[in-house]
């Protein structure tokens, strides 16, 4: 089976980014028996944002587990069941839940393997969502994938199109270790090309998502496509921007960042986490230590305000990047008022 | 539903081969105990550890009913647990001395011992941290359809998490193969049970529905006999069971709690030491039914003393890991 990292397909079909999830994950089901799904009305609802529609029907109710709301219970369910033979997927339906999962999470799924010199392993998913503008308020808009990403013995993926979330969700379950494995909310109803045939993407692996000589957006997630809006408008002021997507926080394709930061030589990170400690200040302290030499400008950040996310529509949609404002950001670091 | 089982040998007899493995396993547990005090004193052990000394008749009066292919999850207490479900002592004191020749090749140390070969999914530095893990076995144990079962030790502190009453009710909801073991031995770190939990503990299992059961967890056959009838209704398929085991910790919270009087006095120690002492006791049933006599008895504590010289030595003689293996394990 190929592993496709470019977007070269001989067929492609357009799916929504709810699809590709979906179809990610009866895939392997059909291929391995012990991938099962654990959650929260994941069977018959299919998840409040019908991401597993239909699964149940095919997998029965054996793999596809209906859950109390116990986060933490079944997550740490999940961990056991991947030490003993068990492939299986965990559904947090809200990252804002992840909180009732750290202990599982990060003291064991974190650290099984080396605490136990290599000899057990936790290959399990724990798929979630992120993102604010849904009106959801503070505890059902944050967007934690820093904090995993800070654990070793983690594996933190974050896709931005349909293509990407089928391939990277197909080898995450594939992977011999715990992978947290984040969707945008926001990003289910988006549509993008899939191909036909299957395909695996690996982790490690940055994607250019736009080629450009001014200025590189590294973005994460939905923020990849804020950063493509942006380019839009960028290039009708002049300004050829190059929108990379790392794809994975952990292991993270430094090199391919640096090299598109040594190319421009003005770099913007956007990414939906709180700004402050967050990924942005990860990647521009790699891009600054790998490429400093080579850059006209410091590296700008742009993430999520420092505060609870608001409720009322106008406060919430000035706490996360959009489009214009990474645009605005970019031509002022481009030296154009 | 809640019966207190303490009927020292009152159910099917168990053979002499079985009774003197017990017995082994208990001095095993004791002399190892000692060993590690020592390790300490003499400041040959990094950090501290955690005694299992007075409630070995838990561990062993519940590993003797088990398989190897079965499950454990243990404790920061978990030394004890190790030894019944089989593991080496050689390897176990390497580990707590953190060379290459430990069961986690030195990363793990006293309070992460894990051994596949023997089912041990790993002790547990967080309270009632693998609650999840053992429930988690068991689910893939169902499905496995072997007939493996799960054992989830864990210490009566535990009870104060909330983990535990959501992995119990989804153990009880899908009838899954496992046994939660609640070592009461009084006292959560520094701090009598009673000003730490509210109610009845067997309540907390019998509110899901799950048989729970109280035994003296100084009687090795008594917890063994309520093992094997928990166990047997996990294999069954007939859920999870809950099992309180009231045992005592004679030392400390860890080796380096020396002055205990604050929260407990020398006399309540020395009552458990000299009337309750699990060795002791079935040292005495051993003898008076006949089973064994006390030179054969004192000629197994004999032959543990040796093998736990030879493996402290073992241990001390090993070599650390090398220093370019800190970032390997990390990812499988």
């Amino acid at each position: 089976m190929p592993e496709s990292t470019t977007k070269t397909a001989s067929a492609t079909r357009e799916l929504t980014f709810a699809q590709a999830v979906n179809e990610a994950l009866a895939e392997e089901m059909r291929r391995d028996k012990r991938v099962c799904i654990l959650g929260e009305d994941v069977a018959e609802a299919g998840t409040p944002f019908k991401v597993l529609s239909g699964l149940v029907q095919e997998f029965g109710v054996e793999r596809v587990i209906d859950t109390p709301i116990s986060e933490a219970g079944f997550t740490g369910v999940g961990v056991g069941a991947a030490m003993t033979g068990m492939r299986p997927v965990v559904d947090i339906m809200f990252g804002d839940f992840l909180t009732l999962t750290m202990d599982q999470m990060v003291n064991q799924a974190a650290k099984v393997h080396y605490m136990s010199g290599g000899k057990w392993k936790v290959p399990m998913v724990l798929r979630t969502t992120l993102g604010a503008s849904r009106r959801s308020a503070a505890q059902h808009s944050q967007s934690l994938h820093a904090w995993f990403s800070h654990v070793p013995g983690l594996k933190v993926v974050m896709p931005s199109t349909p293509w990407d979330a089928k391939g990277l969700l197909k080898s995450a379950i594939r992977d011999e270790n715990p992978v947290v494995f984040f969707e945008d909310k926001m990003m289910y109803k988006l549509k993008g090309p899939v191909p036909a045939e299957e395909y695996t993407i690996p982790f490690g692996v940055a994607d250019v998502k736009r080629e450009g000589e001014d200025i590189t957006l590294v973005a994460t997630s939905s923020m990849v496509q804020v950063a493509l809006e942006a380019a839009e408008l960028l290039e009708a002021v002049g300004i050829s921007a190059e929108v990379i997507d790392p794809r994975t926080m952990w292991p993270l394709d430094e090199k391919a960042l640096i090299e598109s930061a040594k190319k421009t030589s003005r770099v913007m990170v956007i990414d939906e986490g709180y700004e402050r400690y967050g990924v942005t200040a990860e990647i521009a302290s790699v891009i600054a230590e790998g490429a400093f030499f080579d850059l006209e400008a410091p590296v700008k950040r742009l993430g999520a305000m420092h505060v609870p996310i608001p409720f009322s529509p106008p406060l919430e949609d000035v706490t996360v990047p959009t489009g214009p404002g990474v645009f605005a950001a970019a031509k002022k670091l481009c030296g154009k008022s | 539903m809640s019966t207190v089982a303490n009927q020292t040998g009152a159910e099917a007899p168990v053979k002499k081969e079985k009774l003197l493995e017990m017995y082994r396993r208990m001095q095993m547990i004791r002399q190892f105990e000692e060993q590690v005090n020592e390790l300490y004193t003499r400041a040959l052990m990094p950090g501290l550890a955690h005694l299992y000394i007075g409630e070995e008749a838990v561990a062993v009066g519940i590993c003797e009913a088990l398989n190897v292919d079965d499950y454990i999850t243990s404790t920061h207490r978990g030394h004890g647990h190790c030894v019944a479900k089989g593991a080496s002592p050689d390897r176990m004191f390497a580990e707590l001395l953190g060379k290459e020749a430990g069961y986690c090749k030195g990363k793990g140390g006293s309070m992460h011992i894990a051994d596949p070969a023997t089912g041990n999914l790993g002790a547990n530095a967080i309270v009632a941290g693998s609650a999840g893990i053992a429930t988690g076995a068991a689910f893939s144990a169902k499905h496995a359809g072997k007939g493996q079962v799960a054992v989830c030790f864990f210490g009566e502190g535990a009870l104060g998490q909330g983990v535990v009453y959501e992995v119990m009710n989804l153990a009880a909801l899908w009838k899954l193969p496992v046994i939660y073991v609640c070592e009461n031995n009084l006292y959560t770190e520094y701090t009598h049970f009673s000003e730490t939990l509210a109610g009845d503990l067997l309540q907390r299992g019998t509110a899901f529905g799950v048989p729970s059961e109280a035994v003296d967890g100084q009687d090795v056959m008594a917890v063994n006999n309520v093992a094997k009838r928990m166990i047997a209704r996990a294999r069954a398929g007939e859920g999870p069971s809950f099992l309180v085991c009231n045992t005592y910790r004679y030392t400390g919270h860890h080796v380096g709690d020396i002055n205990r009087e604050y929260y407990r006095s020398k006399q309540e120690e020395q009552e458990w030491k000299t009337s309750r002492d699990p060795i002791k006791l079935l040292t005495k049933w051993l003898t008076e039914q006949g089973h064994a006599s006390t030179e054969e008895l004192s000629g197994i504590a004999q032959e543990v003393a040796a093998e736990m010289k030879a493996a402290v030595e073992f241990a001390i003689a090993s070599p650390y890991p090398a220093i370019d293996k800190v970032a390997q394990d990390v990812y499988a």
